[in-house]
């Protein structure tokens, strides 16, 4: 049976992840909603969503043991990192006056308007286009290239390797909006509402064999 | 390429059913939520919002069960409306699947609200609908002030004041309501939109008015609108989502067409 687990930290609800992964998981699959580290660590496939402030997401990791415990599954499990959840895998933020982050990729979280300086409507709300930089990459299968999904943020990822970028988004500036590497597939968008290609990206997740 | 215009089919809910007729061919049960919501994803709606407008305290609940149910079966972002005026009752609509709930007259009331709000669920949810009339005369230079109530008392705000103050305030988005224009089937009030969106720097929703795709595409292409909102031209039949998006392709506005 294909355990999938939801890390709870209590940022932000998570019921419309918990649906979008219930829809599209195999019919033996166990959903679970959860801070345990022993339930999370027990898992066969992470999702780490997440919403609001960098600082705020740290500080919950924190105040639930839960640092070490996403670094070690990000290291060893399927592991899909959400809006949040992507940019916490960063080394650094610029949001709240500079936080440190997770650094299981390398490059930092900028506000488009330190970036781009011409006036920018913030957040980005809406569907933008996501253009596939790892074409191959089992979680595009199905997935057309530059297929639009549902983002609402105002800080973005800047890489320092940008071979990691998995997909990329304009607005301003490109951006790198997917990362990837090995086991990790991190995205900025919110497949959990992004209709069915959405859909098909946490489908994909299911089966992913890194 | 990059970031479409979306539009928005908005639906009034009371005591948890859909009102205000829903015409569409392949529905068995007109007041069913997630059945019109699921058909509005179908054809390719960016978001929905839904309105509740249950008269009755008692049956405020109705609204959690509906968004729920809606957000365990269409995936995509909804707002919800309506009897919003406290952290909790953004908790428990978010907790429900909501993505965003519009504040109106709780922020005029208590403008704090956003602030605590933005705070405390992020910006990113908290969307204060403006619902603005004009109050110049003929020949004054244009003024809008914000009604409460559902359009029916005058706070004496400054609508345009108003929407920067709750951009300052953490609202991450603006439902921009004429009520001069809502149910006349004549067009947004372009002028509104424009002199706020030329002011305030987060996304704005044009709503009030629309009576054809025309309409829709001058929203963006005129009144400056990040999104736009209706409901009857959708609700009785008249025009399907998917029309409406690909009119305003064709009037050059980037669009989300699948």
């Amino acid at each position: 049976m294909l355990k999938i687990v939801v890390i709870d930290y209590n940022m932000g609800n998570l019921f419309s992840v918990r649906k979008a992964v219930e829809h599209v998981a195999p019919p033996a699959s166990k959903i679970e909603v959860s801070s345990d580290p022993k339930v999370i660590m027990a898992a066969d496939r992470i999702v780490f969503p997440g919403q609001g402030a960098a600082r705020d997401c740290i500080q919950e990791l924190q105040a639930r043991g839960l640092n070490e415990v996403v670094r070690e599954v990000a290291l060893t499990k399927p592991f899909l990192g959400v809006c949040m959840g992507m940019q916490v895998l960063l080394e650094h933020s610029t949001e709240n006056g500079g936080v440190d982050c997770l650094g299981i990729f390398q490059g930092e979280v900028k506000h488009f308007n330190e970036v781009y300086r011409e006036r920018l409507k913030t957040p980005q709300m809406g569907w933008n286009e996501i253009y596939h930089t790892q074409e191959n990459h089992p979680l595009w299968t199905g997935i057309a290239d530059g297929a639009r999904f549902y983002f609402v943020h105002s800080y973005h990822a800047v890489l320092k390797d940008k071979a990691l970028a998995s997909g990329e988004t304009e607005y301003g500036i490109r951006y790198p909006s997917a990362l990837a590497k090995d086991n990790i597939f991190a995205i900025q968008a919110h497949p959990e509402k992004s209709a069915a290609d959405g859909l098909k990206l946490l489908e994909n997740f299911m089966n992913w064999r890194p | 390429m990059g970031l479409a215009k979306r539009i928005i089919p908005c639906l009034d809910v009371d005591n948890g059913r859909v009102v205000k007729g829903v015409n569409f061919v392949d529905i068995r049960d007109a007041g069913d939520p997630v059945e019109i919501a699921a058909r509005y994803n179908r054809e390719g709606a960016d978001e929905l919002t839904f309105l509740d407008i249950t008269a009755s305290s008692d049956n405020r609940e109705t609204i959690v069960h509906v968004v729920e149910a809606v957000a365990s079966e269409v995936f995509i972002p909804l707002t919800v409306g309506g009897g919003i005026r406290k952290l909790e009752d953004i908790r428990r609509m978010l907790n429900a699947g909501a993505d965003k709930v519009s504040i109106n007259t709780a922020a005029v009331f208590n403008p704090e609200l956003v602030r605590e709000a933005s705070g405390y669920f992020g910006s990113q949810c908290i969307v204060v609908a403006i619902d603005a009339k004009r109050v110049s005369q003929e020949g004054e230079p244009l003024r809008w002030e914000v009604f409460t109530h559902g359009g029916r008392k005058t706070s004496g705000i400054d609508a345009i004041e108003w929407a920067e103050r709750m951009a300052n305030y953490g609202a991450g988005e603006l439902l921009v309501t004429s009520m001069d224009r809502d149910g006349t089937k004549i067009g947004f009030d372009l002028a509104l939109t424009k002199a706020i969106t030329d002011r305030v720097n987060i996304p704005l929703i044009a709503s009030g008015g629309v009576g054809n795709l025309q309409h829709l595409a001058d929203g963006v292409l005129r009144g400056g609108a990040d999104a736009v909102l209706a409901a009857s031209i959708f609700h009785f039949g008249e025009y399907t989502v998917t029309e409406a998006k690909q009119f305003m392709a064709e009037q050059g506005i980037e669009m989300r067409l699948s």
